[in-house]
């Protein structure tokens, strides 16, 4: 019988009170438990970077984050994006400039790039390219990707 | 699902090592990011977990009053990109931070956790090698602190003893004051890649000539390494090309490179030779000498 810890955390500005298994990963929790399913689940071990979601506004796998470890923390997973029925600057980029093709990378591309957007820093081509590197895409061939999120940076 | 049996999230660093010393079987873990993928891959099972996430502050970067700056073991590869401290004074560092994995692992990998795996190809091990980084241990008796060079003792193996947390990663005006220094990442992808073979050089330069030359490869022994025939070459030696090309052929002889199926042997000696010279070449640029043709 494993153990388990009871968590408070924020998702997408609501509160949620829990019971967690100790082995379970924030992926495991959001998605079979909370029913996030935005969060996509990939490699599993920190390389694709599909389970991408924000914790108090920086952006980590949540493959490779336990669960317990979100205790007291605040949450943004791609349904938290979107407010009042209204799509984000960065989610309208991404349509925008046709960067969503089977839109399984999506999600956590659009997290980092709000996380980007928040940060107030200006970014270099090359520095954009470095800081989106931790997703792969197998679709678009990036460079959709990349107009969009340099779009997004610029038009702040 | 990771297969773990208990996890302790102890909020003070006193906590902390009572919680070690009652429980040997407890395993460190930091931002995660080596430890749960090796579970990930099986490759412990039942894992007894000693979380350092929840104690506040052991994630400070500082300069101490004799101008010692203080790295706590906690700080994220982001964090230590991102501060002003690193930037100013150890430019080198945020350069070897910023080539880790990828963004998100940078925001979660802890410097502290990159040294204590051990690992031949940790970016951040290389330079802390090539700064004479000390490393701060606490245990219950008392505090310790040890020279990196002396802290590795094979491919994954630390001498960290049992007890024992890393709290500090110390870096003596000395070593870093008046320097110029170049960390060379080598490996097949630009990004979220491991190294094929690190090189961090740091040196100063005065009249034309090298002083204080340090040269640490990464992935070119069982552990991180310091050039010392390269090293003791280049003191005093007047920078020129046939000079920087000679050190380079030098480094190659500290090297224990061997193949894999990331790279032949004989690869990696042409990659310590060639990089330690663009490396050095850099390193004398950045500390204000003549960037040679």
């Amino acid at each position: 019988m494993s153990e388990m810890k009871k968590i408070s955390m924020i998702v997408n500005d609501k509160v949620y009170s829990l019971e967690v298994d100790i082995r379970e990963s924030l992926l495991e929790v959001l998605r079979n438990r909370l029913h996030f399913t935005g969060v996509k689940q990939g490699c599993s071990v920190g390389e694709c970077g599909a389970c991408t979601v924000l914790i108090n506004g920086t952006a980590i796998n949540s493959c490779i984050f336990l669960a317990v470890w979100a205790d007291g923390k605040r949450i943004t997973t791609i349904e938290g994006v979107s407010k009042d029925g209204e799509l984000s600057k960065v989610q309208q980029a991404f349509i925008n400039e046709g960067a969503v093709q089977c839109g399984f990378c999506t999600p956590g591309l659009v997290l980092t790039t709000t996380a980007l957007t928040e940060s107030g820093r200006k970014y270099s081509d090359e520095e954009i390219k470095r800081e989106i590197s931790g997703h792969l895409c197998r679709c678009t061939g990036y460079n959709k990707i990349f107009n969009a999120v340099k779009k997004v940076l610029n038009d702040q | 699902m990771f297969d773990i049996l208990r996890i302790e999230k102890p909020e003070t660093l006193e906590a902390a090592l009572k919680m070690l010393a009652d429980n040997p079987n407890l395993k460190i873990i930091a931002g995660g990011t080596d430890v749960l993928i090796r579970m990930h891959n099986g490759s412990f099972e039942d894992a007894e977990l000693l979380s350092l996430r929840s104690i506040a502050g052991m994630d400070e970067i500082s300069i101490l009053e004799d101008g010692t700056i203080s790295i706590g073991a906690m700080a994220t590869f982001a964090q230590i990109f991102r501060s002003d401290i690193i930037n100013e004074h150890l430019p080198v560092l945020s350069e070897a931070a910023v080539s880790v994995g990828g963004p998100q692992i940078r925001n979660m990998a802890t410097i502290g956790g990159n040294i204590c795996n051990g690992a031949v190809s940790a970016d951040s091990a290389t330079t802390m090698f090539a700064y004479d980084a000390a490393l701060k241990l606490i245990s219950p008796v008392g505090t310790r602190t040890v020279q990196i060079g002396d802290f590795y003792a094979g491919p994954g193996k630390v001498k960290l003893l049992p007890g024992e947390i890393l709290t500090e990663i110390l870096i003596s005006e000395a070593g870093y004051k008046n320097t110029g220094g170049c960390y060379i990442k080598y490996s097949t992808r630009k990004a979220m890649d491991i190294a094929m073979l690190g090189v961090s050089a740091v040196c100063k330069v005065s009249g034309g000539k090298l002083s204080d030359v340090r040269i640490a490869l990464g992935v070119a022994a069982p552990t991180p390494i310091r050039c010392s025939e390269a090293e003791a070459y280049a003191e005093g030696c007047d920078n020129t090309r046939e000079n920087l090309k000679e050190i380079g052929r030098y480094a190659v002889r500290a090297s224990k490179a061997r193949d894999s199926w990331r790279a032949s042997k004989a690869y990696r000696e042409h990659l310590i030779e060639i990089l330690t010279f663009r490396a050095l070449k850099e390193a004398v640029k950045r500390g204000g000498g003549v960037d040679i043709e």
